[in-house]
C-alpha cells in the first residue's frame, strides 16, 4: 500500500533527534512488549510480513505519532483481535479505547497467480527498472525507487514474496537482488552528488531496462 | 505478572496501560509465558548489542583473511564467532575505504541486524532518519556529527528485503600495536550504522 510507513524521500520531518546513551528500552513496558510480541506472534503464527502489514494498517496519525514499540503493540493486538485469540471488549475492559490497526484493503484473492522461481532472471551489471506498481497490501518495493533505473549490484537468496506471505500465508520464492540507483535518477535535480542508493527488490518488482 | 506491575510510584501512562493489559490478557490465556518473556528482556538487555559486531570489526582488522571471509559472506563469518540469531539469517557487511562511506536505512520499517547491534536505537526508527537518509545522505550525516567529504562517495543501502548490513568502518591509524580486544572497545554502534566515523 503507498502508506505512511513507506517514507523514503518525504520530506518536512525536520532534523534527526538523537538521545544522548540511549537505552535499550525505555522503561520496562518496551521490553516486556518486545517480549510478548514475539511470543504472540509465534503462538498465532502471524509472519513477519502480516505482522508489518499491521503496522501499515496503522491510522496515520497515531503511526507518526506513537513509538516504535507502540506500533508493535498495536500491531500484535490487532492481528489477535483479528483472528479472535482475544476479543477488542477485552482490550478495553482493560484499557479503554484500544486503538487498533485498520482492516486490510485487500484479500487473498487480490494477490495474483505468482509461480515460484529460485533462477535469477538478471545478472550483476544488468539495466533494470522497478515497475510502477500500487499494489493495496503488503510490499516491500518502495515508493521513492518505482518507475526508476538502476543496475543490478548484488544477487540475494530467493525469499518468499512478501505480497503472497502476508495475504496468502504462502510461502512462494523470488530471487532478490541489491540494485543500485544513481542519485540523480531518484531526485533529480534535487539529488546530492556521489550518493548511490541501493535498494533490496524481489524479482518481481523488476523489468529490463 | 500482574505482581510486577504493582511497584510503579506513578500512574501508568496510556500505552504503559495497554501494553499491561495485552500482556495480562495474553498470559492469562497462557498464548505466552510469563517465563518466555522474562527470558527475551534478559537476553536482548545484556546478552544481544553493538559489543557483538565490535568484535566482528576488531577481527577484521587485526585478520586480513576473516575480514575477506566476512566481506565475501557475512552470516558464515559472525556465525564463526558465535554469532546469529533473529534478523541475523543474512548479513552484508559492507567496507569503508579511503573512496567509499557506507550507510544503512531501512525506509519501509526499521530492519537491523539484530545480533551484531542488538536493537535498533529510537533515531534510526524516526521518520526523519528513514525519510531523508535515501534523498539527502550527506547532509544527514553532517547534522549527524559525521562530515564525509565530498570527494568520498556515500553509499546508502535500504534493507528493503532480506539482506540485513553491517559497515566495516576503516581501521582507525596509528592503532597497529592495539590488541583485538581493546579495538574492539572502539568500535561504536553508530560507525557500525555509519552515521560516525571512529
Amino acid at each position: 500500500m503507498d502508506g505512511v510507513h513507506d517514507l523514503g524521500g518525504m520530506q518536512g520531518f525536520g532534523p534527526v533527534e538523537v538521545e544522548p546513551d540511549e537505552p535499550t528500552f525505555h522503561g520496562e513496558w518496551e521490553a516486556r512488549m518486545f517480549a510478548v510480541a514475539g511470543g504472540a506472534l509465534g503462538a498465532g503464527g502471524f509472519n513477519t510480513p502480516m505482522f508489518r502489514h499491521a503496522i501499515e494498517r496503522m491510522d496515520p496519525g497515531h503511526y507518526l505519532t506513537s513509538s516504535y514499540f507502540e506500533h508493535w503493540l498495536t500491531a500484535v493486538a490487532t492481528l489477535l483481535v483479528e483472528n479472535g485469540m482475544i476479543s477488542r471488549g477485552e482490550l478495553d475492559a482493560r484499557a479503554s479505547a484500544f486503538p487498533l490497526s485498520r482492516p486490510p484493503a485487500v484479500d487473498a484473492d487480490d494477490v495474483g497467480a505468482v509461480s515460484p522461481r529460485e533462477e535469477p532472471r538478471f545478472a550483476v551489471g544488468d539495466a533494470v527498472r522497478v515497475r510502477d506498481l500500487h499494489f493495496g497490501g503488503h510490499t516491500r518495493c518502495p515508493r521513492y525507487a518505482r518507475g526508476r533505473r538502476g543496475v543490478v549490484a548484488r544477487i540475494d537468496v530467493a525469499a518468499p514474496i512478501p505480497e503472497v506471505e502476508a495475504h496468502r500465508r504462502e510461502r512462494v520464492l523470488d530471487p532478490t537482488y541489491g540494485v543500485r540507483f544513481d542519485s540523480a535518477e531518484l531526485w533529480s535535480d534535487a539529488a546530492e552528488a556521489n550518493a548511490p542508493v541501493h535498494v533490496d527488490l524481489y524479482e518481481l518488482y523488476l523489468e529490463p531496462a | 505478572m500482574s505482581n510486577d506491575h504493582g511497584h510503579h510510584p506513578e500512574p501508568l501512562s496510556d500505552v504503559e496501560r495497554r501494553a499491561r493489559a495485552l500482556e495480562e490478557l495474553l498470559t492469562e490465556k497462557g498464548i505466552v509465558s510469563a517465563e518466555f518473556i522474562d527470558q527475551v528482556v534478559e537476553a536482548y538487555a545484556q546478552d544481544i548489542g553493538p559489543m557483538n559486531g565490535a568484535k566482528v570489526v576488531a577481527r577484521a582488522w587485526v585478520d586480513p583473511e576473516y575480514k575477506r571471509r566476512l566481506l565475501a559472506d557475512g552470516t558464515a563469518a559472525i556465525a564463526e564467532l558465535g554469532i546469529g540469531g533473529p534478523e541475523g539469517d543474512h548479513v552484508v557487511a559492507v567496507e569503508n575505504t579511503p573512496e567509499v562511506h557506507n550507510v544503512v536505512v531501512c525506509t519501509l520499517c526499521s530492519c537491523y541486524p539484530w545480533p551484531v547491534l542488538g536493537l535498533p536505537p529510537t533515531w534510526y526508527k524516526s521518520p526523519p532518519y528513514r525519510s531523508r537518509m535515501v534523498r539527502e545522505p550527506r547532509t544527514v550525516l553532517a547534522e549527524m556529527g559525521c562530515d564525509v567529504p565530498d570527494d568520498v562517495e556515500i553509499r546508502v543501502w535500504d534493507s528493503s528485503a532480506e539482506m540485513r548490513y553491517l559497515v566495516l568502518p576503516a581501521r582507525p591509524p596509528g592503532t597497529d600495536a592495539v590488541s583485538e580486544e581493546d579495538l574492539a572497545a572502539t568500535v561504536t554502534r553508530d560507525a557500525m550504522i555509519g552515521v560516525a566515523r571512529p
